[in-house]
């Protein structure tokens, strides 16, 4: 399997903000890979330097097996970008513009097929003006997917959303992965990454936290287990356990029979998350905000 | 369910990094032509511009308004023998609508696509920069033929412009127009970068276009100004651009009237086209597809 993104050493200063500090990153072809982390972690501007909008300022890229930098018309004919915000406000309808961007491309998709995808098709002759946020999102999909890209970016695709637009949109990244296309993906959204993403690289701080499967994210430990159940007192006890059929047999003898309120957890994504970046905050907190000898970011593979 | 269209055969050999050396037009998968794209985007600048109908009632009906007011209040005075300020204004008037639709229309209207995040999705696609300029002349060649010609209608019809009736005048017109056309335009798309945000691009824009317009002998008669204003406004396009428009649209006789006592063509020539090379070489070096400070 080839590799759509390399990264090694990735920097972008901002005056004296290190908003990118020495990432590596690895995207296979046709995977769905997700970047998570904090607002200002440094996602969008990874993401952008990968776009080719930015300059990075040290550090290797390869997309596609291209320099972003340097990369020309054919290299952005194979990649469809979808952009955070964008506030446009045409007076053209979707039809047009779906397929005004389609004769953009050497080999696009169909764009009414690509508008029906994203659930558009009653509004193909809507103007741009008139669509709601989640319309209009739906529309940015449409146009960052209508070229027929090798590689998708996706930063923040679904802000916004109602449950039901997400489902659908989920839906449309499936087909999209069924395709073959390789997607980058930015998400506050943890249930969103572990619904799609193959892995997940949490970012904080402009570093790699972690890469894995959203299920491994955190090694080991993060993902141990909690047995809750009721004591015959009414209490909830919880115990951690890396062996929770064990010990729910234990209760089972114990309670000679069903176990009251008995619940076998396993860590969320945004639990394991959540504790990864308190962590990362207590860390950089304690050993003072300054220069902090750079650590190394194992990227899991 | 989201499947390739009938060209997208070429799709397979897009996936190996090598397709991008293929070079344009030779292999099926080709990019499309820049000249296409431009058309293209002409076509899509043009539907957008018709349809923002406020916006375009107000570009096409402020030179005609202007028009009525100064032709009511001055009426039939004469400022040279058979010409009314009426007439000389209506030539100035045409001259700042090419000004209105190609500098302004552009500066303004490239300025709220740079900060509306337009020009960053653009810039993301293959669509060469060169075909979104091709848009933009396509756009700005059109409206202001569509203004110019209501203009001349508006002033035959009720301020006694009268139409030339040579071959030469007609020609003269043309590259007088062409010139001025693709002056404002370069100025346009090198201005649009001045303002910080849509918000205040129409407060950065206009008061230029029309400081220039009274500098320029458009509100006033040329030789009625303190000869230092006459010499600012003498480095900028809209004088010559004016002072061109009304050796085409006014009686002969008039060129004695004006400053130097001659119309001036080939300095006309030499400034819009100065002006052009210059707004050129401004826009390739100072055109930005991102907000300021966002890169």
């Amino acid at each position: 399997m080839s590799t759509a993104i390399r990264v090694r050493g990735l920097v972008k200063t901002y005056l004296t903000v290190r908003a990118v500090d020495g990432i590596d990153l690895d995207v296979d072809e046709g995977e769905v890979f997700a970047l998570l982390g904090p607002n200002g972690a440094g996602k969008t501007t990874s993401v952008e330097i990968l776009e080719g909008y930015r300059r990075r300022d040290a550090g290797e890229v390869q997309v596609l097996g291209q320099d972003p930098q340097s990369a020309g018309r054919h290299w952005r004919s194979r990649i469809g970008i979808v952009l955070q915000t964008s506030n446009e406000n045409h007076q053209l309808t979707v039809a047009e513009l779906v397929h005004h961007v389609a004769g953009y491309y050497p080999a696009p998709r169909d764009p009414d097929a690509v508008i029906e995808s994203v659930g558009l098709t009653a509004k193909r002759t809507a103007r741009m003006s008139t669509l709601s946020g989640g319309q209009r999102r739906r529309l940015d999909v449409a146009l960052g997917i209508v070229g027929g890209p090798r590689l998708l970016f996706l930063d923040e695709p679904t802000t916004g959303f109602d449950p039901q637009a997400r489902r659908s949109f989920w839906d449309l990244i499936e087909t999209l992965r069924a395709d073959g296309t390789t997607i980058l993906l930015t998400t506050h959204y943890l249930d969103e990454a572990e619904h799609l993403a193959d892995r997940v690289a949490v970012v904080s701080a402009g570093r790699l936290l972690a890469v894995d499967t959203p299920e491994r994210l955190g090694g080991p430990q993060a993902q141990v287990p909690r047995v809750r159940w009721l004591e015959p007192d009414g209490t909830t006890r919880e115990e951690h356990t890396p062996t929770p059929t064990a010990v729910v047999a234990r209760l089972g003898e114990r309670f000679a029979g069903e176990i009251p309120g008995l619940e076998v957890l396993r860590p969320s994504l945004e639990e394991v998350y959540l504790s990864m970046i308190a962590t990362a905050d207590g860390d950089r907190a304690t050993s003072g905000r300054q220069h902090q000898p750079h650590a190394t970011v194992e990227v899991a593979r | 369910m989201i499947t390739p269209s009938a060209s997208a055969s070429a799709s397979g050999s897009a996936s190996t990094a090598s397709a991008a050396d293929v070079p344009a037009g030779a292999a099926p998968g080709a990019l499309p032509s820049t000249l296409g794209l431009g058309m293209s985007r002409s076509m899509l600048e043009l539907r957008a511009f018709f349809r923002e109908r406020d916006s375009m009632v107000f570009t096409f009906a402020f030179p005609v308004i202007m028009l009525f007011i100064f032709g009511s209040a001055f009426g039939s005075g004469e400022i040279a023998p058979g010409v009314t300020f009426t007439q000389y204004f209506a030539a100035g008037m045409i001259a700042s609508g090419v000004v209105l639709s190609s500098f302004q229309s552009l500066a303004i209207g490239i300025a709220i696509e740079r900060d509306d995040g337009t020009l960053k999705r653009l810039r993301g696609t293959p669509m060469p920069a060169a075909a979104y300029f091709l848009g933009k002349i396509g756009l700005v060649l059109i409206s202001s033929v569509v203004q110019t010609v209501i203009l001349l209608v508006v002033g035959t019809a009720l301020f006694g412009l009268d139409l030339p009736d040579t071959v030469d005048l007609w020609t003269r017109f043309a590259w007088i127009f062409l010139l001025g056309s693709t002056a404002g335009t370069v100025l346009g798309i090198a201005y649009s970068s001045v303002p910080r945000s849509a918000r205040s691009a129409g407060a950065v824009v206009s008061p230029v276009v029309i400081v220039l317009q009274f500098i320029s002998g458009i509100f006033f008669v040329l030789d009625q100004l303190p000869g230092w204003m006459v010499n600012l406004g003498s480095v900028f396009p809209l004088r010559w651009l004016a002072q061109g428009m009304r050796s085409v649209f006014l009686p002969a006789e008039f060129e004695q009237a004006e400053v130097g006592g001659s119309w001036m063509l080939g300095q006309t020539a030499a400034v819009l086209a100065g002006w052009s090379v210059i707004g050129l070489l401004l826009c390739l070096w100072t055109f930005r597809w991102a907000r300021r400070g966002d890169r």
